[in-house]
């Protein structure tokens, strides 16, 4: 499929599920959460096209996404890792797990690898403190991480 | 409404329910400081509680509280100077001080700053907490208004004038926490969005983060140079805040002494914008009885206002017909200086620079603008002249009142109403009377469109004609007639638009209000003091403009005024 | 599924399955009958995060396959229930009669249970909890130091139905308080229960719930709102979560409740986008109960209405403050406003709104059905009833833990949690997640409620429990609190967004080891003033974990500053390795520096080049006999 085409699908979609949304005043969070689903972040023309379709100024629209740290502007890798920083996770040792991330992929925390396979986050407690230090995958959560699990997992994912 | 008693600082007075502590204190004469509150236009109350610069203790709570934001209780108990109070607030301004440039000696907003002023009046001698600071890209885009957001304290009165007030809604909060800037969508400069620059924003800003751009250089350079014909004009609205700025009390029009004050500055020549209104009327009146007699588009609005101009090109792109198409005051008259004046005195266009003095920020994009030919040089602003004539050492009060030049600085009482809302209409039904009716006009005043409301409507009878006019000030009340026009719900004729509150007397330039719209009634008193004593009232009577069509321009509409005179608009895509 | 109309109707379907839940709660004679014995049999796979993410639904599947294979089928069912609270043992695996807890279960290890457990009626032993302090395995549930002091009301379907199957949740006395407060009870009459019962709210601030009904109720309005807060900010705590996973429609039934009794016909769940389960659950549970008229209009046959509808965080910890989350249901920035007007009185689209915790909402219907009396009987004078905590850190047993208030922390950190980790000290434990406290040894005896947390410079906060030991540094404790709210600051008051920003950034100096006396005074100054000003809840907390442990942990601040020393070893520029006599040439530690900065030959003692070091600690940890130290 062309570029242009799947592009034009992916605003199709997202128009279709907003002329669903029967609360068009309130559902701004909802609209971003659905499209950074759609074209897995929220890039300028996509968010000018929410402030059309929502009648919101588009400032407003830019200062909502900027606001919540769940949307992004810019691209995410293929994979998305995210080493929890939560306490439970923190007073376990998941400050060292970061390291060993950021040394391996050699990347900063919300950057992506230039090949753009993997994009490394943290994130503050995925509710699955009993297993801590957690690091998740994409949906994959991984309990009970060390150190020396970062290369393996990231072969996993290669 | 019932009363409660409260105590304040051992005084016990009673006070309306629902009334803040602040209020209520000030009742009493006891002053807080604030930072973020603020009264805006049209009786909104900008009232976020964030600055915390006006906390003040309560007995029997655990916190204190920004008294701009409690509301009073049967039996409180207040104390806004213990020392807790006092070492907190002025905590609060330490730590705004810590993220804040400290380069007042060179700041546009020095000793106009409410941050600043705080400060000094809070004997802040040390840099108590020192850290990361910001440090926000400078917008320097447009040919308007500045913006450093390094010197922004994050009060949202800007984002409130803009969005509630004017509806444009170009500001937001961006980001979070200490990374919260107030930014267009994207980090956009200015030109590349929505902004109208009415400059609303920067009327209410109380720092140095959003101010106005600054010609006054420009202006010292062109006077001091040998080959330059430096003429300049001043707006109605100027006038009447101008003494503002030297110390006097709001609602005295100071023509005569700014006319001496830029005679001394060594302008050439001092001409009036009022003399080019008077010319706006004459085309704006033809061109309403052209389209009411020959079924043209109806109604019309007026354009003198580029503000509005911006607006409606950026947002109205299915009405670009109705505003006239006549220019605003301030380039017809640069228009008829570099064509007519230039050739009738001799002088070469090119050597000419001509300066406006506006109570307006949107009239120094409006004179960038392409169509616009360069027909006016320089704008500054009712506060630039201000620093001009201190900076010149000009002692303003002792000056002595002195008269325009001829011919550009002839004018009549009709003209001099463009300065206040409502007043193009009433100068524009003047003169519109009296072609139409072909008749003299006996009590010149029509008190029924005067007033400060936001929308003003009036029916006005003309002859055995009804003509239906409306007034908005402000943008966001200009948005409500503009549907209305939009879903065809209105019959109006004409319809007058300017985008500040109050009209150009509350101009993006003008002397700071801090929400003190009380002298905003006494600047337009000023107005209308200064149009009943003019020996001439109605536009079409000016002997300059008669002789000016008589001389050049032949009729209102004709192909030569309609080259120079008037305009064409764009629908801008907005980001 | 058909519809139920009315309250009898309800309660015969209660009946119908509550037979069936039977099995799970077998006497002492049932239990002992069955053993050594073919027999029926229900296994309860926990099918919480944590067991899912350790395969959980892999184990079941791996179960029905071996049963298959045995012709078990018709004797033994399987079945996914809720959080047990035993995560980090999980996956958790519990079969009935015979109350068998297995603790660790692996897929591979579904054959053993078939053939040695449904088979032949013995327990798998390697597979039951040993407890730590006799060395001895435990294979009943409540014979379970973990659980023997635990009182389950706001998790008393966790780890108990399945979750996914509303007539469960009707078995185990669902939705009976609803039906009973719309057939026999007014709006008064429930408030006055749940003022009675002396509930207070569970998401930190502890406001008695019957007073904030209260308010909503008498506040008129065409249209009011309820809002189940569910956004669990708190990092390390996960007690909604495991709520809303194991018994959703516990909250839905229990808003109704609420909604009854202030006159709203509308709710919402503000949920974390992190919580996909959860929200999965909840999802499934409001399609069911809308199904049964269990929401929805005319519910149980009466006038009544009411349904409710999900909205998602976007990762906002402020958002769990309820004036923020409310603006972030409108849609807008989640920033907080001035209270008051509170919500109760303008809230949601300013109308009156009560916003509660998911933990509160859990305990209201076992209070309507078992009276105020009954749960006013639990606690403390001041705090009534159970409150969960999510205990972990440097501890034995993490898990979620429901004790009665007034439970002393000893009791939670040593009985019920199994002592510290790996034989260590234990330093402090920290209550209250970011807003909270770090509590020292000295008061460990200190019988907790949300009073006597606050005295001591804590906060019950949601209920994070965290445990640490001396490896913990606690400065950098306070630092990674700090760190956390200034990320999380919305920005919108200048006491928070800069004053604590300026309080991390002497932090970090003082970890650092640039620290000065005069930094120390102005932390505690400042920090003072950031939670006399701040606007919200997140600003007027902040500082605590900072006060909290200057307060109590002054030693290890004057080390950091005076002597330029982190007592924990934690703090790294304040750190160095240095190799002892101990080392016996092994080179691992060489092999290991990503740096390459140890040199030395095989079989002799090594040494660390200070100058290249970049304190990774690879070294410390790779040395097989301890040789390398933290000095
Ligand atoms: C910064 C901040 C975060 C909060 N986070 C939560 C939260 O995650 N969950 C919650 O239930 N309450 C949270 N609260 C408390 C809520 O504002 C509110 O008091 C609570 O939801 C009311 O419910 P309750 O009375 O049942 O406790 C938070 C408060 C603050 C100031
Ligand atoms: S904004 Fe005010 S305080 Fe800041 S530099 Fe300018 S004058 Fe000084
Ligand atoms: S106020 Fe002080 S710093 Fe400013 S110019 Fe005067 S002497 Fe200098
Ligand atoms: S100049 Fe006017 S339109 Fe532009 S940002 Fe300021 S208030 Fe808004
Ligand atoms: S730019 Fe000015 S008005 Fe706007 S928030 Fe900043 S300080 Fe306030
Ligand atoms: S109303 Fe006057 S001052 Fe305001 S933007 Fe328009 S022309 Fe300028
Ligand atoms: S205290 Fe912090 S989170 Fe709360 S309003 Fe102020 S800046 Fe926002
Ligand atoms: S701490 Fe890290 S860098 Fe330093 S010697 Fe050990 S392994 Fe090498
Ligand atoms: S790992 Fe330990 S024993 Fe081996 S060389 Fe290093 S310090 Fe010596
Ligand atoms: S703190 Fe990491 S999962 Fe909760
Ligand atoms: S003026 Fe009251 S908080 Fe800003
Ligand atoms: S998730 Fe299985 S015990 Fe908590």
């Amino acid at each position: 499929m062309s570029f242009h085409l799947q592009r034009e699908q992916q605003f199709k979609e997202l128009e279709d599920f907003i002329d669903s949304v029967p609360e068009k005043t309130s559902s701004l969070i909802t609209v971003l959460h659905k499209a950074q689903e759609i074209f897995g972040y929220l890039p300028e023309d996509v968010q000018k096209f929410v402030a059309v379709k929502l009648d919101q100024p588009i400032a407003e629209v830019n200062g909502v996404v900027t606001f919540y740290s769940y949307f992004t502007e810019t691209p995410t890798g293929k994979h998305i890792i995210n080493v929890c920083m939560g306490t439970a996770c923190f007073v376990k040792g998941s400050a060292e797990i970061l390291d060993e991330f950021e040394r391996k992929l050699n990347i900063k925390v919300g950057e992506t690898t230039p090949d753009g396979k993997y994009t490394l986050q943290v994130l503050r407690c995925v509710g699955a403190c009993g297993l801590a230090p957690v690091v998740t995958v994409d949906d994959r959560v991984y309990g009970h991480f060390t150190k020396q699990m970062v290369g393996k997992t990231l072969e996993e994912y290669n | 409404m019932s009363l409660v008693t409260v105590t304040i600082n051992d005084k016990k007075l009673q006070v309306e329910e629902g009334t803040s502590i602040l209020e209520a204190a000030k009742s009493a004469n006891i002053y807080i400081p604030t930072l973020c509150h603020m009264n805006l236009h049209g009786g909104v109350e900008h009232n976020p509680g964030s600055c915390r610069v006006c906390v003040v203790e309560i007995e029997g709570r655990k916190n204190l509280a920004p008294s701009c934001n409690t509301m009073v209780a049967e039996g409180m108990v207040i104390n806004t100077n213990s020392i807790r109070a006092i070492t907190s607030r002025r905590t609060v301004v330490e730590l705004l001080l810590s993220d804040h440039p400290q380069d007042c000696l060179l700041c546009e907003k020095n000793m106009h700053c409410e941050l600043q002023a705080l400060a000094a009046d809070m004997g802040i001698r040390e840099m108590k907490y020192k850290g990361e600071m910001s440090t926000f890209p400078k917008d320097f885009s447009s040919a308007s208004i500045e913006r450093n957001l390094d010197k922004c304290i994050l009060c949202r009165r800007c984002v409130t004038a803009c969005g509630k007030i004017q509806t444009v809604s170009v500001l937001s909060a961006v980001n979070r926490g200490f990374h919260t800037i107030i930014s267009p969508a994207f980090g956009l400069p200015m030109v590349d969005t929505n902004c109208t620059f009415c400059g609303q924003c920067v009327s209410v800003c109380p720092t140095g983060a959003l101010t106005q751009v600054n010609n006054t250089t420009k202006v010292w350079e062109a006077l001091n140079h040998k080959d330059k014909f430096v003429i300049v004009q001043t707006a109605p609205a100027v006038r009447a805040a101008l003494g503002e700025c030297f110390g006097d009390t709001s609602g005295k029009a100071v023509t005569g002494k700014m006319v001496a004050a830029l005679r001394a500055m060594g302008f050439d020549k001092v001409f009036d914008t009022d003399f080019a209104a008077d010319l706006t009327i004459m085309e704006e009146a033809a061109e309403l009885i052209d389209r009411m007699n020959n079924g043209g588009r109806l109604p019309m609005l007026t354009s003198c206002c580029p503000a509005w101009i911006n607006y409606f090109e950026h947002e109205f792109k299915d009405m670009l017909d109705v505003p006239s198409s006549c220019k605003s005051p301030q380039q017809m008259f640069g228009a008829i200086a570099k064509n007519y004046y230039a050739k009738k005195m001799n002088l070469n266009p090119e050597n000419m620079v001509v300066v406006s003095v506006m109570p307006c920020l949107a009239k120094k994009y409006e004179a960038s603008r392409e169509e616009m030919k360069n027909d006016v040089d320089i704008v500054i602003s009712t506060r630039e002249l201000a620093k001009m004539i201190k900076e010149a050492g000009i002692s303003f009060h002792s000056l002595p009142n002195e008269e325009f030049d001829s011919f550009l600085g002839e004018s009549t009482g009709a003209s001099v109403l463009f300065g206040v809302t409502g007043g193009v209409m009433e100068a524009a039904l003047r003169t519109a009377y009296e072609w139409i009716t072909g008749e003299g006009l006996e009590n010149v005043e029509f008190s029924m469109i005067r007033g400060l409301d936001g929308i003003r409507e009036a029916t006005v009878q003309i002859k055995d004609r009804e003509v239906k006019a409306a007034i908005a000030n402000g943008l966001g009340n200009a948005r409500i007639l503009l549907n209305k026009i939009r879903n065809g719900e209105a019959d109006y004729q004409i319809i007058e638009i300017m985008a500040c509150p109050g009209g150009c007397i509350n101009g993006g330039g003008q002397p700071y209000l801090r929400g003190d719209y009380e002298v905003l009634k006494r600047r337009a008193g000023a107005l209308y003091e200064e149009d009943q004593n003019k020996p001439i009232r109605k536009s079409h009577e000016n002997p300059a403009i008669i002789k000016l069509y008589e001389e050049f321009l032949d009729k209102p509409n004709s192909e030569i005024a309609h080259h120079l005179l008037h305009t064409q608009y764009f629908y801008k895509e907005i980001s | 599924m058909n519809r139920i109309n009315s309250y009898e109707e309800l309660q015969k379907i209660n009946q119908e399955n509550s037979e069936k839940l039977k099995m799970r709660t077998p006497s002492h004679e049932e239990e002992l009958a069955v053993e050594n014995k073919r027999c029926q049999r229900i296994i309860t796979v926990c099918g919480g995060t944590g067991c899912q993410s350790s395969d959980s639904t892999k184990i079941m599947d791996c179960l029905k396959q071996e049963i298959e294979k045995e012709g078990l089928s018709d004797e033994v069912t399987v079945s996914i229930t809720g959080c047990f609270g035993f995560c980090e043992k999980g996956p958790i695996v519990k079969i009935n009669p015979d109350n068998t807890f297995y603790v660790h279960v692996t897929p591979a290890d579904a054959r053993e249970i078939v053939t040695e457990h449904l088979l032949n009626g013995r327990a798998v032993r390697r597979l039951l909890y040993e407890e730590p302090a006799v060395k001895q395995a435990v294979r009943r549930q409540d014979e379970m130091c973990f659980y023997k002091k635990q009182n389950r009301i706001a998790l008393r379907n966790c780890g108990f139905i399945n979750p996914e199957d509303i007539t469960e949740f009707i078995g185990a006395k669902g939705y009976l308080a609803l039906g009973k407060v719309l057939t026999t009870m007014s709006p008064d009459d429930v408030i006055k229960v749940i003022t009675d019962s002396g509930l207070r709210g569970r998401g930190g601030g502890g406001y008695p719930t019957g007073k904030k009904w209260y308010f909503a109720k008498i506040k008129e309005a065409d249209q009011k709102y309820i809002i189940c807060n569910a956004d669990e900010g708190d990092p390390g705590a996960f007690m909604d979560r495991s709520i809303l996973e194991g018994d959703p429609n516990s909250v839905l039934e229990a808003m109704a409740i609420a909604g009854y009794s202030i006159g709203a016909s509308k709710g919402y769940i503000y949920i974390r986008a992190e919580y996909p389960l959860a929200v999965n659950r909840i999802m499934i549970a409001l399609n069911q109960a809308r199904e049964l008229g269990l929401l929805g209009n005319n519910i149980l046959g009466t006038d009544f209405h009411f349904d409710v509808e999900l909205k998602y965080g976007a990762g906002a910890f402020v958002c769990g403050e309820e004036t923020a989350l409310i603006h972030s249901i409108e849609g807008k920035r989640g920033e907080p406003t001035n209270k008051p007007p509170f919500p109760a009185e303008s809230g949601l689209w300013e109308k009156p709104t009560c916003v509660n915790n998911v933990e509160t909402l859990a305990n209201v219907p076992a209070i309507i059905l078992n009276g105020a009396d009954w749960y006013s009987s639990i606690g403390t004078a001041g705090s009534k009833g159970t409150k969960v905590f999510a205990l972990a850190g440097k501890i034995n047993n993490v898990g979620l833990v429901e004790v009665p208030m007034g439970t002393t922390l000893r009791e939670i950190i040593y009985d019920i949690g199994g002592g510290i980790k790996n034989g260590r000290k234990f330093k402090a434990v920290q209550t209250g997640g970011p807003s909270g406290g770090c509590i020292p040894a000295e008061n460990l005896d200190l019988p907790i409620d949300y009073e006597s947390l606050t005295a001591i410079g804590s906060m019950m906060g949601s209920g994070g429990m965290i445990v640490m030991d001396e490896d913990n540094c606690m400065v950098d404790i306070a630092k990674f609190y700090l760190e956390f709210t200034v990320e999380e600051s919305c920005g919108k008051c200048t006491p928070c967004r800069i004053g604590n920003k300026r309080l991390l950034e002497i932090l970090t100096r003082i970890t650092n080891g640039n620290g000065t006396e005069d930094d120390l005074k102005t932390l505690k100054e400042l920090g003072q003033i950031i939670k006399d000003t701040s606007l919200c809840g997140l600003g007027q907390t902040a500082p605590n974990p900072v006060l909290s442990t200057m307060k109590y942990f002054w030693n290890e601040y004057v080390a950091h500053v005076k002597e330029h020393r982190c007592p924990a070893g934690v703090c790294k520029t304040l750190v160095q390795f240095e190799i002892t006599d101990k080392c016996i040439g092994c080179t691992k530690c060489a092999k290991n520096c990503p740096v390459s900065c140890i040199s030395g030959d095989v079989k002799k003692k090594h040494l660390i080049h200070q100058d290249r070091c970049i304190k990774c600690g690879a070294c410390y940890s790779s040395c097989p006999v301890n040789a390398i130290i933290k000095v």
